[in-house]
C-alpha cells in the first residue's frame, strides 16, 4: 500500500515538474472498512521516503467512518463487529456500504522552489 | 520559495493497480478466459483444492494456473504434475499478488500456451486474509477459502476479504466431528458480513461439496462464454 501511495505521488509530481516543487503534506482519506491501519501507513511511508525527495513531507489522514444502510428501513448506521455488522434498527445483514472503503489521496500541499 | 499550494486531486491510492487490473480483464475477455482469484489464509487448503478441482474439470475445460507464492515454487511444482500450464509468481516480500504481477504471469503463460485455447485461469493468491482483498488483479470472481480450524469468528475479524468474495468455500469440513466448532455460527457470520456471497462446504479428504463447487465453476464458465 505504501508503495502504491509513493508511486501515485511520483506520478502526480512528474506532471508538476518534480524538480521544481517541494511536497509539504499529503492529505489522505482512509476509510475505516479497509485493510489500512493509518498509523502503520504513516510509519511505513516515513521509513520508505527517508533520504528521498519526499523526506520532508508529512502524511495527514482523515479517517472516514464505516457507515452502512439498513436495507429494510433505509436508515444509515455504523456497523459494529460485535453485532455482526447488522443494523441496530432492524437487525438486518450489511447489504449496502455508504462509506468506509475510501483509500484516497485527497490533496497534496506543495511549494514551488 | 512561494506560498504553499493545495492541489485537490481525490485520487485512489490503488488507481495504478486498478488500471492494470482493468487491462488484465480486457485481455482475459479477449481470450474468452474466465479468471478466478483464489484467496485464503496460509494452510486453508488452496493448493489441494486446486489439485482435486483440476483433476476433475480438466476433462471438460482447458485450465491453467498462475501460482502466487512468497518464496518457493513448491505449490507450482505440485500442480505441474497435473500436466496443465502453470506459471509460478514468486512475490518475494510482498504478501499478495497485484495486477502487475498477474500481467507478468499472463505474459509467461502466453509463451506456454495460446490462451485462446483455455476456458479458465485459476490464480492462487498468496496465503493472507488481509491485503489480497484490496488488490484487484482483473479477476471475474473472487473465491475465499476458510477452513474450520481457523474459527467461526474469522469473517468478522477479516471482513474485507469475506465482503469482497463472490464465493466462500468452507474447507476441511471432514474435521467437524473432531472439533468444538459451530458451523452455523460461522455461516451466520459470513451472511452478516456478506449476504450476497455463495457458500459451499467442502472437504478435500471426502470430496463432499466438490460437486457443488464444480457446478459453480461450470455455470460461471458457460455464462461467461455466452
Amino acid at each position: 500500500m505504501t508503495k502504491c501511495l509513493i508511486l501515485s505521488i511520483e506520478e502526480w509530481a512528474e506532471k508538476k515538474n518534480k524538480e521544481k516543487i517541494v511536497v509539504e503534506k499529503i492529505n489522505l482519506k482512509i476509510g475505516e472498512f479497509t485493510c489500512v491501519e493509518p498509523i502503520s501507513l504513516i510509519n511505513t511511508f516515513n521509513a520508505a521516503v527517508l533520504g528521498s525527495w519526499l523526506d520532508s513531507s508529512e502524511i495527514t489522514i482523515e479517517k472516514i467512518p464505516f457507515e452502512g444502510k439498513c436495507s429494510k428501513c433505509n436508515r444509515s448506521y455504523f456497523p459494529k463487529k460485535e453485532n455482526g455488522y447488522k443494523s441496530p434498527c432492524c437487525n438486518f445483514n450489511l447489504e449496502e456500504i455508504i462509506s468506509g472503503r475510501e483509500l484516497k489521496i485527497a490533496s497534496i500541499d506543495f511549494k514551488e522552489k | 520559495m512561494h506560498l504553499p499550494i493545495s492541489d485537490k486531486i481525490e485520487l485512489n491510492i490503488l488507481h495504478q493497480n486498478s488500471h492494470q487490473a482493468e487491462k488484465n480483464k480486457v485481455k482475459f475477455n479477449n481470450y474468452n478466459l474466465l479468471c478466478l482469484n483464489i484467496m485464503s489464509s496460509p494452510g486453508a487448503g488452496k493448493t489441494r483444492l486446486l489439485e482435486l478441482t483440476l483433476e476433475d474439470i480438466s476433462k471438460e475445460f482447458q485450465s491453467a494456473v498462475l501460482e502466487g507464492d512468497m518464496t518457493t515454487n513448491l505449490d507450482a511444482a505440485r500442480l505441474e504434475k497435473l500436466n496443465i500450464p502453470v506459471v509460478p509468481i514468486t512475490t518475494g516480500r510482498a504478501c499478495h499478488l497485484d495486477a502487475n504481477m498477474v500481467s507478468g504471469g499472463l505474459k509467461l503463460l502466453e509463451k506456454k500456451i495460446n490462451p485462446d485455447l483455455l476456458d479458465i485461469l485459476l490464480v492462487e493468491n498468496v496465503g493472507n486474509l488481509v491485503c489480497p482483498a484490496e488488490f484487484e488483479i482483473g479477476e471475474h470472481f473472487k473465491v475465499a477459502l476458510l477452513s474450520i480450524t481457523e474459527g467461526e469468528d474469522k469473517p468478522l475479524k477479516y471482513p474485507i476479504m469475506f465482503r469482497e468474495a463472490d464465493l466462500i468455500l468452507i474447507t476441511k469440513v471432514d474435521l467437524l466431528p473432531f472439533l468444538d466448532f459451530d458451523i452455523n455460527e460461522l455461516k451466520s457470520n459470513i451472511t452478516s458480513t456478506n449476504p450476497n456471497a455463495d457458500v459451499i462446504e467442502i472437504s478435500s479428504i471426502t470430496k463432499s461439496g466438490f460437486d457443488l463447487w464444480q457446478n459453480w465453476i461450470s455455470k460461471k464458465i458457460l455464462i461467461f462464454k455466452k
